[in-house]
């Protein structure tokens, strides 16, 4: 009997666990709801910045972080996933291989703020590329290269071997092989991960800080020129006024970077069912 | 009954079981041209000369001397681990992909070494195909499975005539020709093989290597894919790798017997038409093994 005890205490305790996780997700939700709904209007949507509280629009912050996510996907993309095709097809199992490998999984672990210095140091002083928008993306794409390369890895060790021995066996290259067989099958974990990653890039505020976003923007931001700002910091902006009315629109504009790290995460769902309806193995 | 009594009875005993003898003809002069007795050595497919194949330092097969001939099945069997399926890919070099694998001898395909760093492996294998044990076809089409190799091979006829004919020919087409659009994974195991038959040869290779096909398939489908060696074995030179000796008996026109030493290195024991071998082989080996006593 004590060893279905143990059973039931441990499910129960699985049961907890999972219904804090929740619970504490609901009471922020419910409060951001409560405060920020109110404000949440085409006005604020299309609106610039303001002193007024009243007044304030996030039309800026929203386009920074659409051109941030754009330019991290364009680049992180084929950097990510050829590096990670590399690794994972072309390298044999060396001891460099490995050293390289464990270390892009530190690299996943480096605190933000690091790559925000780095980012600084290498895109806005050496490369001169000022503290503009572009300088900001590229920083992020550094920040989120790692993850896009293990995902892509990890999708394609999963792709059985059968799959690279059947393209093989009829006559494939090696790159007609990955391209033909490997490529799609893995496809769906692939594009998971970068949807992914690219949601950790938009919600990520302490490099950008470093690389110059600045929070008081009021026109469409231009990738390589002046000033930008992106929707968490507009948000870190908004909260450490000491005003209610700018703390209540900063909840309105958490709504907003919810919906759209929900957009993302809804986007890399579809994708993935939609790639995968053929896989089953 | 002494070796030279038996080596000339093997004709008579092989015509007996196989009355429909295609071009193949079977010399009388006794084992003296060795294992395999062709007149016309052009009927050879592919020789293996001495080969043995290693991975790092454990050596898994040992100085195999062996003659495929040209459209015969030939039957591979012996005990697990004796290095058939290892034999089977050193001919279309599918050992290459394997980090540390290493083929020493030649293998002739139509006379040509084709073993040698300088011949491209990827031109064998278009030229060899191959069956896995596990049916494996691509998560796409059946119609993209089949269409797979000649598109990656440059093929530039009608492919959906070659489709067509490839399906028919793996004796698929008439449960799959409604549906070609549909995944190649919704078809059930024995179709799934049947599929990647079809899928083999559309690159029209010369030489079907098939390691084990039917292990994963159940007893009808298994014999769906028997009948459809002994069709194809028409146009095709067949090599297969069994486990199951009544599928030896049953599909084969020749059988290679294999077992390994000591040293876990595989070798050849003994090769002969197939109603030889599992009626009165000679040796003792080949005897308790196809009896059962032993494997």
């Amino acid at each position: 009997m004590r060893r279905r005890l143990a059973g039931t205490v441990f499910y129960a305790a699985c049961i907890a666990a999972i219904s804090l996780t929740l619970l504490a997700l609901l009471l922020l939700l419910l409060d951001v709801l409560s405060r920020g709904l109110g404000h949440l209007d085409p006005d604020f949507l299309s609106g610039v910045p303001s002193r007024r509280p009243a007044r304030a629009g996030i039309m800026p912050a929203i386009l920074g972080s659409l051109y941030l996510g754009l330019i991290v996907a364009v680049v992180t993309f084929p950097i990510g996933v050829a590096a990670g095709i590399f690794l994972e097809e072309y390298t044999k199992d060396s001891f460099l291989n490995r050293l390289l490998r464990t270390n892009i999984s530190n690299l996943a672990g480096v605190p933000s703020i690091i790559y925000g210095i780095f980012g600084l140091a290498l895109f806005v002083r050496a490369l001169n590329l000022g503290e503009t928008l572009l300088a900001g993306a590229l920083t992020l794409s550094l920040l989120i290269l790692p993850v896009v390369i293990i995902a892509t890895m990890e999708a394609l060790r999963a792709v059985p071997a059968s799959q690279r021995e059947a393209a093989h066996a009829l006559g494939a290259t090696r790159w007609q092989a990955i391209k033909g067989a490997v490529l799609p099958a893995a496809a769906p974990g692939i594009l998971t991960g970068i949807v992914l990653s690219m949601a950790r890039a938009i919600g990520e505020t302490a490099p950008l800080i470093l690389i110059g976003a600045v929070t008081f923007v009021t026109y469409a931001p231009n990738p390589v020129e002046g000033g930008y700002t992106v929707l968490p910091i507009q948000i870190f902006q908004w909260a450490s006024r000491p005003q209610a009315e700018f703390q209540e629109i900063a909840a309105s504009a958490i709504l907003v970077l919810l919906a759209l790290m929900f957009a993302l995460n809804a986007l890399a769902l579809f994708l993935r069912v939609r790639l995968s309806r053929h896989l089953q193995w | 009954m002494s070796a030279q009594a038996i080596a000339e009875r093997a004709p008579s005993a092989d015509s007996k079981a196989a009355p429909t003898r295609r071009t193949i003809q079977i010399s009388t002069a006794g084992v003296a041209r060795g294992p395999l007795d062709l007149a016309d050595p052009g009927d050879v497919a592919v020789e293996m000369q001495d080969v043995s194949c290693c991975y790092g330092t454990f050596r898994a097969v040992r100085d195999i001397n062996l003659t495929f001939a040209r459209r015969e099945v030939t039957a591979l069997i012996g005990p697990s681990g004796c290095g058939k399926s290892t034999l089977l890919r050193s001919i279309n070099r599918m050992n290459d992909l394997i980090p540390g694998a290493r083929t020493e001898g030649r293998v002739l395909f139509d006379g040509q070494d084709v073993t040698g760093r300088e011949v491209d492996a990827v031109d064998v294998r278009r030229r060899i195909g191959m069956v896995f044990q596990k049916p494996n076809p691509f998560p796409k089409s059946i119609y993209e499975n089949v269409a797979f190799g000649p598109r990656i091979n440059g093929y530039r006829g009608n492919m959906d005539e070659l489709v067509e004919e490839c399906l028919h020919r793996a004796a698929l087409w008439n449960e799959v020709k409604d549906k070609l659009k549909q995944s190649g994974l919704s078809l059930s195991g024995g179709q799934q093989q049947r599929l990647c038959i079809a899928r083999t040869i559309a690159t029209s290779p010369e030489v079907i290597l098939m390691d084990e096909p039917c292990s994963a398939l159940d007893p009808r489908a298994t014999l769906q894919i028997e009948e459809l060696m002994r069709e194809l074995s028409e146009q095709y030179t067949i090599v297969i790798v069994t486990h199951n000796m009544q599928q030896a008996a049953r599909a084969s026109d020749r059988t290679v017997f294999m077992t390994m030493g000591d040293d876990r290195s595989g070798y050849v024991v003994e090769v002969g038409p197939t109603n030889e071998i599992f009626t009165m082989p000679k040796q003792r080996l080949t005897e308790d093994y196809v009896s059962g006593r032993f494997g």
